[in-house]
């Protein structure tokens, strides 16, 4: 069986400037996978790629060994992949419980939208936020307002944008906790996440991205061991 | 202006926040005249905030900025401009669609006292090729030639104090070995330097300090030498298992 | 061939014209960041003031042309700038379009209430005594000669300007990043204030020159500025070089249209008409903008509850009963359109209000609807009034076409051109057949409508058309709150917010937005249907683009994403209007003055006025004897006006005067709870729904 996502050779440019240079990824069901590498290494655009916002000048994307690449992003979502963004994308003018519903009505579970979107409020502590309006969040909250609306769709593959940013230790321990039942449960998760101590903990998988190019990949323990995940970071010695 | 005569630029418990959300909880930095110190932590420990603090574009929610002892917090950023602080910010310290000799005269805004000529004369003399492409516009140099326009304006104006926001943005390693030497013939004049810096290597060649920021909160602070490398890697790579 | 050239020189001598005022356009759209709908009408203001200096007056031509474009237009700028603007900049793209189309609205009613419409005002060209020049076979007349000369001047002008001085290069600096501007000390805000100066004047030079060859019209000449819109589009808002070059193409496509077109009944409207639909294939040809990220101004939109939309329904209803009854037929036939323009309005909420898609051409689609209905229920055919709202919807989803690919302003300006190709080709055409289906609209002339045929009962009388169209409002208000409280409400707003979200969360931003427009053009047209029933004849002109900025400022003003926003619109476009329509002609035109004077002090507060009308008077609503006592002070009125001959001043007088002071009463006895004793809760003052909460935390801090 081929994995669940198969990203294979994504080039992507912005007037001349290659942002993604023949990335290829791989995301396997009930695994945490890791994306790392400093600022504008091209996680964020590799995402929009992936969920179809973005059209890659060269390369495939596979789901479930289907090629996706010429898809929109609603079909895209429709076959079960969701993500939530770094600049956050909330429905600011809902409420936290709109904002669920609307991804809800529009996910697989469409005929129990209103449970599903309680079930996942109560599995996110979101319950006592879910009058409030989505842009008088604080980030962290937020974060996980955006997490919660791609889980009411019951994704397969699930991308994750900094989800943890803006969350104190206690809250990052908790959404360990929560990734690692996702991927028990059989989700495909992918994380960009600039937390390490989370990205190690969690993550079955680790890619690194560093101008445009995936520099190493591996297991965390290995790749915190890599000279030139090291050099990515902090510049040739 | 003697080197080390006391800082210059001096950041006291600076707390900041976005949104209600605090990024820097309390932060004192200082640099010298002819100093440049380093500030260095992984993505979003609130580095670059530090500098816009520094250059009045974001009013802290407490603490304060001094400039030569005397409390500068709360004033505007043009203000600051003209009082000497130079911020060359990430990635985008040109005007891309004006030209070369455009951008030279942006720099005669901030009103230190020099004619364009002068400040021509300058950065054609430090950067030959930008004298050679005068008339190109900004946005079409090569992204070191860009990077070095950015810094004319920290040569040809005179600052007191320069900050830098990650200059090494997607640059090959020997063009931001020559850029910090650059910024180390800056200091040397006698300005204070601040650098933040995701790359920590090239610029520890030649800070006089470094700090090292973590969610928001100076972790370190010292002389740089080799127990800050073991350190860095494992802020910014978690510790080993 | 050398009636070729003739052409070409006409063509030529206009394009001069929109290429300098499209300059202006464009430099106040990239530096200060304000596309602004009204730069056509700062140069019909100064067409205006130029004609009362130098005609007016009888002043010396060279010192009024100093007055206009070095005193007044220059003042007026920064006045714009200074006033209008700054407080709208910081805000979001709607306000600073909303000021922007009120300032339009603004001029235009302005000038036609100082300068009577009535009174023909020729100016004449300059130099107009002079021969003519003869180049080769082409007669070009001096007036043509300055204003190509002007255009060049200007260009190169321009050019100095932008690229040889410090000022032109720090207008340019912060055009091309602010934030860097700003540090290394250059001011964004006087690079702002020089552009607002030259826009407008470059505004100003264009109305003058182009004021002798069309008609002193203050409509006319603020929407010539259509073709300088297309020439700024050409170049994509930004480009100087490329509107040069748009106007080219635009004005001499007017020229050889004129020229060539063939004369008949159909085609003279394309020719005036070309620019717009050049605007909108422009639009359309529009780099497609990536999917919008979050809007970081947003408005809420309230949540209206099942009993609030009924009790908006049972006022609608009962203001219709009590006009009916007090009104003499004159009255009830100018007041009675309050509701049907209410329907009109109505349709702005669920398009603008939840979905952010701002239109301007609702009226227009509301002339179809009564155009429509005028023809096939000509007596008075029940199924004609579906058809009519299905027409509108079809042309509704039309006009969704370019939303797909624009937004914002873009948008805006989209439906502008649309709402002219109505105004000034199709409006005008004659009955015509497309593949045997036989359309006609306004046959270049006035269409008599009847009301509906009810199972039988003719509706014919003005009262009768009254209560019809009150009944519409009710139940499509009813219907667009029923709306927002369910999932596609919902849909529209999440679409608004983040399209990015939306679409990768599974949504077809095609089918939503086609549906929100066919929607909303839908209950435009059966507004406008129900309009032209009461009106009784019906003429292009009132569902004109001009016609339709004070029904869109009112709605902005009470707030678009508030259902109770179609009856305010209804009733403070209508009542104003007839009041002051009584006084006399002086107070022609003011009415529209005031209402854009309104747009532009409300464009700061956009969340509008019923949201605040509702926590006022919240109180009064939950406060049962003071509730009775003002249901019976309103019942008391009703019967004065009803059974007393010319009661009905007084009593809608008494009826507010009560209203208001109860509401007072109200909101004193719901702020000072602490004078009855909690256990008298609900008995000696009614109890509130924070009450429960109050109590429980008191007996939880005494255990």
């Amino acid at each position: 069986m081929p994995p669940l996502l198969q990203a294979e050779g994504i080039t992507v440019a912005f007037g001349g400037r290659r942002a993604l240079d023949r990335v290829s990824l791989t995301a396997e069901a009930g695994r945490v996978t890791g994306l790392i590498g400093p600022n504008g290494a091209g996680k964020s655009t590799l995402f929009d790629t992936v969920s179809g916002l973005r059209r890659p000048q060269a390369g495939r994307v596979r789901l479930d060994g289907r090629d996706i690449t010429r898809e929109g992003p609603a079909r895209r979502a429709r076959r079960g992949l969701s993500r939530t963004f770094q600049h956050l994308e909330l429905f600011g003018r809902l409420s936290v419980r709109d904002n669920l519903l609307v991804a809800a009505e529009l996910g697989p579970r469409r005929r129990h939208a209103a449970r599903t979107a309680d079930e996942v409020m109560d599995r996110l502590g979101l319950a006592d936020t879910a009058e409030a309006p989505a842009d008088a969040l604080p980030t962290g909250i937020a974060r996980l307002v955006e997490v919660g609306r791609a889980l009411v769709q019951d994704p397969r593959l699930l991308l994750l944008d900094e989800p943890a940013a803006g969350q104190d230790a206690e809250e990052t321990e908790r959404f360990a906790d929560l990734l690692r039942s996702l991927a028990a449960e059989g989700t495909a998760v992918v994380l960009v996440e600039h937390d390490m101590s989370l990205v190690m903990a969690v993550c079955d998988d680790v890619y690194v991205l560093d101008l445009g190019q995936v520099v190493a990949c591996g297991p965390p323990a290995e790749i915190q061991q890599n000279e030139t995940v090291l050099a990515a970071y902090l510049g040739e010695p | 202006m003697t080197e080390n005569s006391g800082p210059l630029l001096e950041l006291r418990g600076v707390r900041a926040a976005y949104h209600g959300i605090t990024v820097l909880h309390g932060v004192d930095l200082n640099v010298a005249a002819g100093q440049v110190v380093a500030l260095l932590g992984p993505n979003g420990a609130g580095k670059t905030t530090v500098l816009k603090v520094a250059a009045g574009l974001h009013p802290p929610d407490a603490g304060h900025l001094l400039m030569g002892g005397r409390d500068v917090t709360g004033i505007r950023p043009s203000r600051l401009a003209r009082a000497g602080v130079c911020l060359i910010p990430e990635g985008r310290g040109v005007f891309p669609n004006l030209s070369v000799r455009d951008n030279l005269l942006m720099m005669t805004f901030c009103g230190r006292g020099r004619g364009r000529e002068e400040i021509e004369e300058t950065a054609y003399g430090r950067f030959p090729v930008l004298a050679a492409r005068r008339g190109q516009q900004a946005g079409t140099l090569s992204g070191g030639e860009q990077q070095m326009l950015a810094l004319a304006r920290g040569l040809a104006t005179d600052p007191a104090v320069l900050l830098l926001d990650e200059l090494s943005m997607g640059l090959a390693p020997l063009v931001v070995a020559e850029l910090y030497e650059l910024v180390a013939e800056i200091a040397r004049q006698g300005v204070a330097v601040l650098v933040v810096e995701q790359f920590a290597a090239a610029v520890l060649k030649i800070a006089d300090h470094a700090a090292v920021v973590v969610r928001g909160r100076i972790q370190w602070q010292g002389h740089p030498d080799g127990s800050l490398q073991a350190e860095l890697s494992s802020y910014y790579l978690g510790s080993p298992p | 061939m050398d009636q070729f050239l003739a052409f070409t020189v006409v063509g030529l001598s206009t394009a001069a014209i929109y290429a300098v005022i499209g300059s202006g356009l464009v430099l106040t759209h990239t530096t200060a960041g304000v596309f602004n709908f009204a730069h056509g009408a700062a140069g019909m203001l100064a067409a205006f003031a130029y004609w009362q200096l130098a005609v007016g007056w009888g002043w010396p031509v060279p010192a009024a042309l100093a007055v206009v474009l070095l005193v007044l237009a220059p003042a007026f700028g920064l006045f714009v700038e200074r006033v209008l603007m700054r407080p709208v900049q910081a805000l979001g793209e709607a306000e600073r379009l909303v000021m922007t189309v009120a300032l339009l609205a603004g001029c235009i009613a302005l000038a036609r209430w100082v300068w009577d419409p009535d009174t023909p005002r020729p100016l004449s060209p300059f130099l107009a005594g002079e021969r003519a020049v003869r180049l080769g076979p082409a007669v070009v007349t001096w007036h043509q000669v300055i204003t190509m000369a002007t255009a060049l001047a200007i260009a190169v002008g321009l050019w100095s300007l932008l690229h040889r001085t410090r000022a032109g290069t720090e207008m340019r600096a912060c055009v091309d990043d602010r934030a860097l501007a700003v540090l290394t000390g250059a001011d964004p805000l006087r690079a702002g204030r020089l552009a607002w100066v030259l826009g407008i004047q470059l505004a100003a030079v264009g109305g003058i020159l182009i004021a002798p060859t069309v008609a002193l019209d203050a409509q006319q000449l603020s929407l010539l500025i259509v073709s300088a819109y297309t020439a700024a589009v050409f170049g994509r808002l930004r480009s100087l070089p490329l509107t040069f070059l748009g106007a080219v193409v635009v004005g001499l496509l007017e020229a050889y249209l004129a020229g060539y077109l063939p004369q008949n009944d159909y085609l003279p409207g394309l020719r005036l008409a070309a620019p717009a639909l050049l605007l909108f294939l422009a639009l359309l040809a529009f780099p497609h903008h990536r999917l919008r990220g979050r809007d970081r101004t947003v408005v809420r939109v309230p949540l209206p509850g099942r009993r609030g939309s009924l009790v908006l329904a049972g006022c609608v209803l009962a203001l219709a009963l009590f006009l009916v009854s007090v009104l003499t037929e004159d009255q009830v036939i100018s007041y009675g359109t309050l509701f049907s323009l209410g329907v009109v309005a109505l349709s702005y909420v669920p398009l603008a209000g939840y979905a952010g898609q701002v239109s301007l051409c609702q009226l227009s689609i509301a002339g179809i609807g009564a155009a429509v209905w005028g023809h096939l229920g000509a007596h008075g055919e029940l199924w004609a009034l579906p058809v009519a709202v299905l027409v509108a919807a079809a042309v509704g989803a039309l006009v969704a076409l370019p939303a797909l690919r624009l937004s914002g302003i873009y948008l805006a300006l989209g439906t502008v051109a649309f709402a002219t190709v109505l105004d000034r080709w199709i409006f005008t055409l004659p009955a015509f057949d497309v593949l045997g289906v036989h359309i006609a609209l306004f046959d270049q002339g006035s269409v008599s409508v009847t009301g509906p045929d009810l199972f039988g009962l003719h509706l014919t009388s003005p009262a009768e058309l009254l209560v019809l169209a009150a009944v519409c409002l009710a139940v499509t208000s009813v219907a667009v709150a029923g709306l927002r409280r369910g999932r596609h409400g919902r849909r529209l707003i999440a679409l608004r917010d983040s399209e990015a979200a939306y679409a990768t969360l599974g949504g077809r931003l095609l089918v939503a937005k086609v549906a929100v427009f066919a929607l909303s053009a839908g209950i435009a047209g059966l507004g406008g249907a129900l309009y032209g029933m009461q009106l009784q004849t019906v003429t292009a002109d009132q569902f004109g683009l001009v016609a339709g900025l004070p029904v869109f400022l009112i709605a902005v003003v009470g707030g678009l994403g508030s259902v109770g926003t179609g009856l305010f619109t209804g009733l403070a476009y209508v009542v104003p209007t007839q009041l002051l329509d009584g006084l006399g002609p002086w107070a022609q035109n003011l009415s529209a003055l005031l209402i854009a004077l309104a747009g532009m002090g409300f464009a700061h507060s956009p969340s509008g006025v019923i949201a605040r009308l509702r926590t006022d008077w919240a109180p009064l609503g939950r406060d049962r004897p003071l509730l009775t006592a003002l249901l019976g002070a309103l019942a008391g009125c009703w019967a004065l006006a009803a059974l007393v001959p010319d009661g009905g001043p007084p009593a809608v007088a008494a009826a507010l005067l009560a209203a208001v002071t109860l509401r007072g009463r109200a909101a004193a006895r719901a702020a000072a709870p602490a004078g009855i004793p909690p256990e008298w809760w609900g008995l000696r003052r009614p109890w509130r729904p924070e009450d429960g909460e109050v109590l429980s935390r008191a007996t939880a801090a005494a255990g």
